[in-house]
Parts: structure tokens; sequence; C-alpha cells
């Protein structure tokens, strides 16, 4: 018996008019464009509105990569990637430059992108507005007059509170000077990724039924204040694993005695690093960081 | 060294592995079988294929078997399905005057054309477990004995095929209630399942998403409407009926319509006491709900929600959440709700060590700063 479902699941019709939905988007910067929203056959909340928007990009020459927290053999990564090798049979990467696609929730990878590439971002509040105001015709109202003062009051808060901002994901930007945008749940680490980036950034969020878009070389600002600017979170710590002293770092704890470690988030980057540090150095040791 | 960051795959394999093998349960114990779950438990395939908004009996056994009775989960694997499906047109609005009722019960008029049918309901058994004894025995217990042959009599499991008018239309004919069913009928109907909910939303997209609504919910809600929270006084059960209706459709190509099957459904008329304004005289006012299967407990909050979120809409005051549109509405739809609640599973460490950079730095700065001797080891 044949397959009742279609090449990357969802039927032709779905997928146009989510392409039109996109095309939409990314004429109009950071703009929350309504669509036409699908169940998938995975839950809303673990990646809907993205696995929608590749599953209607996807092609049979694509290459993709998916991650979740950075990286690629995370469980949900993992059954993203078996759900598109099962419907679509594209190939499957971990390398962010091969990439063609990149679908990924939490974070962006640190390996530049370059024109052509498309990052996927999954997305379960898409309105930064959210919190302000969760009746969605106020919201609406709020964007389309360009009323963000609330937002900013919010962000003043924190400031009279604790003396900076605290947001420390999800950090609200501002798109092409116009709309006020979620960067999805990304650490703000990885907000200025985003800035005048090469590559097509488009946001789905499943549940809520809504696609943005940050085209090409596009203004993404980090909202903050001229005497409390954006700041990005650093560490004192390099990875354990690689070395590297630049990238996002995740805290692992080692045992009951507060001991911890720090590695790399981006596995692949991690991996990377590695290799071109131990060629570097041409140590054959690599005891300590065999799997 | 670390499990946190290799690893996923051979887990997510074993773990589809093991919920396989636990669904089987014990090999010395036989399958489960589609048919039986179709027959025996037909009241849970109901239930799927209402919320499922999927009127396929073989599509909700099936998911209720993969899904080991879990009936949410069910549920979201027949959307899952339902969402590939093409859409080729819009049938006629089935007739339900000319319904084939196997019940037809009114809160509100004693006797009225057509007649009650009390047909099987649970509404009047004894709920007494029936320990030791197969069900089946038991429901045969339950079947009245006549006292002359002692042999039990077979109740009458048929349907009525008598017209069965709608109270509705019968106290708008005596002026007491306005027609509010054939103008629905009539608009253009939007399809919630290719467009965004968009709020406000007319009623038809209302009782569309009350209709696939979550049944535990939407009883919930009405239940608070019913004890002060949204409704001023008790209403009454105009009518509620059970049965089969034909679905009508004209293909394209024919150009006359043809009956392209049957379905069952329970419909349900509220109706609640107005008392007159300005421009409007005193009445009554419906409530209306309509879902797949035989879902009594269902339609019936459906109809009572529909009457509050009717008088948000007529601009009364909306103060609690059974009036609410939006508050109903968006969270009514258990495949979004439990999808999201349990995304919190899911791993967030980029987020929370987010998180903990930015609330350690903020006890830094504050004057009640405990000393903590964090360790960082390789």
């Amino acid at each position: 018996m044949p397959s009742p479902y279609n090449f990357a699941y969802l039927d032709e019709q779905s997928k146009k008019m989510i392409r039109r939905a996109i095309l939409k988007a990314m004429a109009i910067p950071g703009f929350q464009v309504p669509f036409g929203g699908r169940e998938m056959p995975l839950p809303y909340g673990w990646g809907t509105g993205g696995i929608q928007l590749t599953a209607s990009l996807l092609g049979k020459k694509d290459i993709l990569k998916v991650i979740d927290q950075g990286s690629d053999d995370t469980v949900n990564a993992v059954s993203i990637k078996d759900f598109f090798r099962r419907t679509a049979a594209v190939k499957i990467t971990e390398s962010t430059p091969h990439a063609t696609l990149i679908q990924t929730r939490h974070r962006i990878p640190e390996t530049p992108l370059t024109s052509g590439q498309i990052m996927v971002y999954q997305v379960p509040i898409p309105d930064p507005l959210q919190f302000i105001e969760p009746k969605r015709p106020e919201a609406a109202k709020m964007h389309a007059f360009e009323e963000y003062g609330s937002m900013y009051v919010k962000l003043y808060e924190d400031i009279a509170c604790h003396g900076r901002i605290v947001t420390a994901f999800d950090y609200p930007v501002q798109v092409h000077n116009r709309y006020i945008m979620s960067p999805s749940p990304i650490p703000k680490f990885d907000n200025p990724k985003l800035h005048q980036s090469p590559g097509i950034h488009l946001f789905g969020a499943g549940r809520e039924k809504r696609i943005y878009a940050v085209p090409p070389y596009t203004d993404v600002v980090s909202l903050d204040f001229k005497d409390y600017p954006f700041e990005l979170e650093t560490w004192d710590e390099s990875c354990a694993i690689c070395g590297s002293p630049t990238s996002f770092l995740d805290e692992i704890i080692m045992d009951d005695q507060g001991n911890r470690m720090f590695v790399c988030s981006d596995s692949e980057y991690c991996q990377n690093t590695l290799k071109k540090n131990t060629l570097k150095k041409e140590t054959p040791c690599q005891t300590d960081t065999k799997k | 060294m670390y499990v946190a960051v290799k690893g996923g795959q051979t887990a997510v394999q074993n773990s589809r592995r093991l919920v396989a093998r636990t669904r089987r349960g014990p090999k010395t114990v036989p399958e489960i079988g589609a048919n039986q779950i179709e027959n025996q438990l037909g009241l849970a395939v109901d239930r799927v294929m209402a919320e499922g908004a999927l009127y396929d009996r073989r599509a909700a056994v099936q998911a209720i078997k993969q899904a080991q009775g879990d009936l949410v989960e069910a549920i979201f694997l027949v959307r899952a399905f339902r969402t590939t499906l093409k859409r080729f047109g819009n049938s006629t609005p089935v007739d339900t005057e000319k319904m084939q009722a196997t019940r037809r019960v009114s809160g509100a008029f004693k006797d009225l054309p057509g007649g009650q049918i009390l047909g099987p309901t649970y509404d009047y058994t004894h709920r007494l477990i029936e320990f030791g004894t197969k069900t089946e025995g038991a429901a045969d217990k339950d079947a009245p004995e006549k006292k002359e042959t002692g042999k039990k009599e077979e109740p009458n499991t048929s349907f009525t095929m008598a017209p069965l008018p709608r109270v509705t239309d019968m106290l708008g004919e005596q002026g007491l209630m306005e027609k509010g069913t054939k103008n629905l009928i009539e608009e253009p109907t939007q399809d919630l399942t290719r467009q965004p909910l968009k709020i406000p939303a007319p009623r038809s997209i209302r009782l569309q998403a009350l209709a696939r609504g979550d049944e535990g919910f939407l009883l919930s809600s009405a239940y608070s409407l019913q004890r002060g929270f949204g409704l001023d006084r008790h209403p009454f059960l105009g009518e509620l009926r059970v049965g089969f209706v034909g679905v009508m459709f004209t293909p394209p190509e024919l150009g006359f319509e043809i009956k392209i099957g049957e379905i069952k459904i329970t419909e349900c008329f509220m109706i609640n006491r107005f008392n007159g304004e300005k421009n409007r005289a005193p009445g009554f006012e419906n409530g209306y709900g309509l879902v797949f299967g035989q879902n009594e407990r269902k339609a019936m909050s459906v109809s009572l929600l529909d009457r509050s979120l009717q008088n948000a809409e007529e601009g009364k005051e909306v103060k609690y959440p059974g009036q609410d549109q939006e508050f109903i509405l968006a969270h009514s739809d258990n495949v979004e709700a439990s999808g999201f609640v349990q995304h919190l599973k899911l791993p967030h460490y980029v987020d929370f060590q987010s998180e903990l950079l930015s609330v350690r730095s903020l006890q830094n700065t504050h004057p009640k700063k405990k000393s903590n001797n964090v360790k960082t080891g390789k």
C-alpha cells in the first residue's frame, strides 16, 4: 500500500498556504502573520510551527540540520530529524556550513550563517507583548500603532527595581526600525547574530498560528536605553572540552559537592573547535575528552 | 564523562521500543481487537471522533488502541491524520429534523411532537460496579422480565423515523424566541481548521471550536456558569437528541445532490429566559450545541457556553471566564493545551543557564547575599 502521506507530510495545498504566509512575513520584517496552522503529528509546544515551516520549504535536494539547546543529539532534535527522514528522505547533517536549512529550538549556531541558508525557529509565544497585554486584539493594535511605550516601561521597571534589565532569554528586539519582535527563547547572547545576518530567519508558532521573519541583511536591535545599554552574558570559564572562550556555555553539575563544569551548548561547534585545537597543538593525548 | 549532550538517538529509539512493549503487555493475554474497541468501547470512539474533528470510526479505533486507551493522545493521533486529508467540498447542512433518533429528551416540555424517547442512557442506571460478573451479564440483568412468561423482554433499540420538529422552532413560531438557527445555517462559514482563530470570532467559528473542544474543559466551564460565575438564572434543556443524520453533497461532476453517508450526532438546545429590553420584547434565548457521536454531557456544555458567549457578543458585561470568548476558545483545545503544558519536559538548559547567570548577578548585588562556595571542576 503506498503511503497515505505526502512528501514532507503536509499536503501541497497547505504548503502553498504556508509559503504565502512566509512571503508576506519576509515583506514585513518582524510582523506576525496569522496562518492556517495545521495539526502536526508532534505535540504543540514541541516545535510544530518550525516543523510546518520546514515541511513547506524542504525540497528533495535540501540538507537539513536540526538542533535543540544548540545540540544535534538532544531528544527532540533527534525526533524531528527522524520525522523528516521518514516523511521526506532528505539528507541530514550536523555541519552548520553544509546545511541549507537549519531548524532550531533556543539557540543560533556559533558558526556564522552564509547567504542562502535558512534558519527556522520554533516559537512558543510569538508576541513579545503577550505578558504585557494578553488580549490578542489589543496587542495587535499596539503593534499596528507602534505603541511600544509599555514595553519600555517594563524594561525601565527592571532597572528601577533591580538596577539592570533582567530578561535573560527571549529578549525583545526591534526589526528594521519598526516591529518589536520576539527572537524566540534564544539566550540574549544570540540576539546580535540576527543583526545584518546574511541568512533568512523564519519563526513559526504552531499553537498560536503565526509566522514572522527577519530577511537577510536586516537591522535587528535589542531594546535598551542609552544609559543602560544591552549587555551579553559572559562566563569566567572557557569550555572544558574544546577550550572556546567565546561560545555560550552550559553548566553541568558533576556531583553533589558543588563541582561543576562548563561546556559549549553548540555541540557541533565544540567538536570542530576541539579538532582545530588538537591539530594546532599536535598533542596526541586526548584521554580527557574521549567519548 | 557526561551524558547530557550525546546519546539522544539511542535513548529515543529505546523509549519507542519500550512504549510498544508496554502497550502490548504480557503476550499471554490476547491482543485486543479493533472490532472489540469499536463495539464495546463505542462512547470512547465517539469522543475521539468528536475532539479529533474527524468522523472516521476506523481511525478513531486504531488511535485508541495505539494510545493505550489514553483518549487525549488518541485525539491527537486522529487530528494529525485529519490535517493531511484534502478538503474536497462542503456538504449541505445536515437536517436534524429528519434525524433517525435513538434518544430525544426535553426537560422543558412533558410531551412534544415526535415524543420523548429515552433510548440507551446511563441516566437511570444504578452505578454499582458488578464485581465478579461479566458486564454482558449485568446488562442482561438490567432488562426487565415479563411477569407471565419469566422470559427477558428485548427492549426496542430501533430509532424513530417520525419527523422531529425542533422545540426552539416551536417557541419561535409562538413569538417566544428569535429564530436563530436558520440565519446561522445561511451564513457562509469559515473553516476553523484552515484558518487561525481570530478574536472576536463569529458564532459559526465559536461553535466549531466548541464542537472539537476538550470535554472536561467545556464541562467545567459550563458548570461554572451554572454556579453563578456567568449565568444569573437556571437554564432549561429545550431538547437533546441523539441519532443518525444523512450527509448530503453535490459533487461538481454530477451536479445533483447525493447522500454520501450517515453520521451519528448529538444535538442540544438550551433555553434561557430573557426579561426584555427597550428595543426587545421579553422571551427566551437559545444556546446550541452539536457534537459527533453520542456525547450528551458535552453537547449540553457547548449549549450553555454558546449562550453565554452570545450574551457577551450582544454587549452584556463580561465578568467571568465562562463569558470571555478568548478565555474559552483559546484554551478549549486539548491537543494545544496538552502539548504546551507537557513541553516543559523538553530540555530548557540554555534558557535556564541564562536565568542562572541573571539570578546570580542579581544576588551579587543584593544586600542579603549569601556567600556560596561553588567549585569549578573538569
